[in-house]
């Protein structure tokens, strides 16, 4: 696999939360604003991209039996290190993603790379995976966001274009977001049945 | 009455799916039989009041007098994680026809975030005033947590059973269906809002 391949996988055909529909949790919660989106899209990224550097280091070094408890402290220590920079510089953004920040240990896109891709690859490689698919994250996470916020708040980070009256309120309460995502999910299987549909009659037509 | 609106407001009001979305993974993923879903509530339930007993009890004796709570989410999770791992070898042992029913869940226990949200979200304030934080408050609170888990998801596979007889578009099909599904659920569960 080419190196630009590697890297923009997690953007659009691997996307984490739409196709592979991992980290469900966060993609859900923490979408009622654009700039949680961001703010949560980057400390996952950030502890994605670490642990994979740290995992594809000590890949020699872990015994394989009791590999799945080490990246689990590996991941957990960077999910403290992020937890705790948060709430020292950006307290409001703490306030707003609250038990979320820690719940990234248990994000199975972050435990999922260590184990299908950092622990087999080179660290160069890692970096690369652990980026394309962080911001593949933070894209989805991004786009729902978007949604929401212009439906529900008739604002874009923050800044407020739609007057409240016309608010569409159940965007950015719970119901919302399962509704959005899920019409998301369903577009984007949509646009991909839709490419291969078309490139299997290429292909027909080829013959 | 103080842990009667407690229950209410663990089950109905704050229920951990539909309103605070953590345990999303098994929510979708282990709903398409009513006996599973029922399986895995009872799964979640026995390990969550469990893990919030150790948790609280390490919280309150060892991080706070030590000093040391920065280290919450890595003690939590490894404690949840290797806890996980003993009572499955223990249900072996001790209770075959219990591992039976639930042994497959287990596993994926570990990796749900419900457990260790509520692990942590115990912690941050006392979930009755008057009492402070209290290890049997946030046990029992745990447990009603858990009832609302297996009311959804049972709720869940329900509608799911149904929804595989129903013709829709080929995009729809799978997840997509069942987050609107989710999504409608959540708008029935919006009307216990103002419960407690």
């Amino acid at each position: 696999m080419s190196k630009v391949k590697i890297l923009t996988k997690g953007f659009f055909k691997e996307n984490p939360s739409l196709i592979l529909v991992l980290g469900m949790c966060p993609t859900l919660a923490v979408t009622t604003s654009v700039n949680n989106a961001i703010g949560m899209g980057a400390a996952t990224t950030f502890v994605l991209l670490m642990s994979n550097i740290i995992i594809s280091l000590l890949k020699n070094v872990i015994p394989d039996k009791v590999r799945i408890p080490c990246y689990i402290v590996i991941i957990a220590t960077f999910v403290s290190m992020v937890d705790l920079i948060i709430k020292g510089f950006l307290p409001a953004l703490s306030e707003s993603l609250g038990v979320f920040i820690p719940l990234i240990v248990v994000n199975c896109i972050v435990l999922g790379r260590a184990e299908a891709f950092a622990n087999k690859n080179s660290v160069f490689d890692s970096i690369l995976d652990g980026l394309g698919m962080g911001i593949g994250f933070t894209i989805s996470l991004i786009l729902v966001a978007a949604v929401r916020e212009i439906l529900g708040a008739g604002s874009f980070m923050g800044w407020q274009f739609i007057p409240s009256q016309y608010n569409i309120l159940i965007f950015v309460l719970a119901p919302g977001a399962f509704l959005v995502l899920g019409f998301i999910m369903a577009l984007m299987r949509h646009i991909i049945n839709r490419v291969e549909d078309k490139r299997k009659d290429k292909m027909c037509a080829a013959k | 009455m103080e842990y009667i609106l407690m229950i209410i407001g663990a089950v109905l009001v704050n229920n951990i799916i539909l309103v605070q979305f953590l345990g999303i993974c098994p929510f979708l993923g282990v709903s398409s039989k009513v006996n599973t879903a029922l399986g895995m509530g009872a799964a979640v339930t026995f390990v969550m009041a469990l893990a919030t007993l150790v948790t609280s009890s390490l919280q309150k004796y060892v991080l706070v007098p030590l000093n040391i709570t920065f280290l919450q989410t890595i003690v939590f999770i490894l404690v949840i994680a290797s806890l996980v791992q003993m009572v499955e070898i223990m249900l072996k042992k001790m209770s075959p026809s219990l591992y039976r029913a639930l042994g497959v869940y287990l596993p994926l226990i570990t990796t749900n975030c419900a457990v260790l949200g509520i692990a942590i979200k115990v912690t941050e304030q006392p979930l009755i005033a008057a009492h402070g934080f209290s290890i049997l408050d946030s046990t029992f609170y745990s447990v009603a947590i858990a009832i609302g888990f297996t009311l959804a998801i049972v709720i869940f596979a329900g509608l799911r059973e149904q929804m595989e007889l129903v013709d829709i578009p080929k995009g729809m099909k799978g997840v997509p269906i069942a987050l609107i599904t989710a999504g409608i659920l959540a708008m029935a569960f919006m009307g216990f809002s103002n419960l407690v």
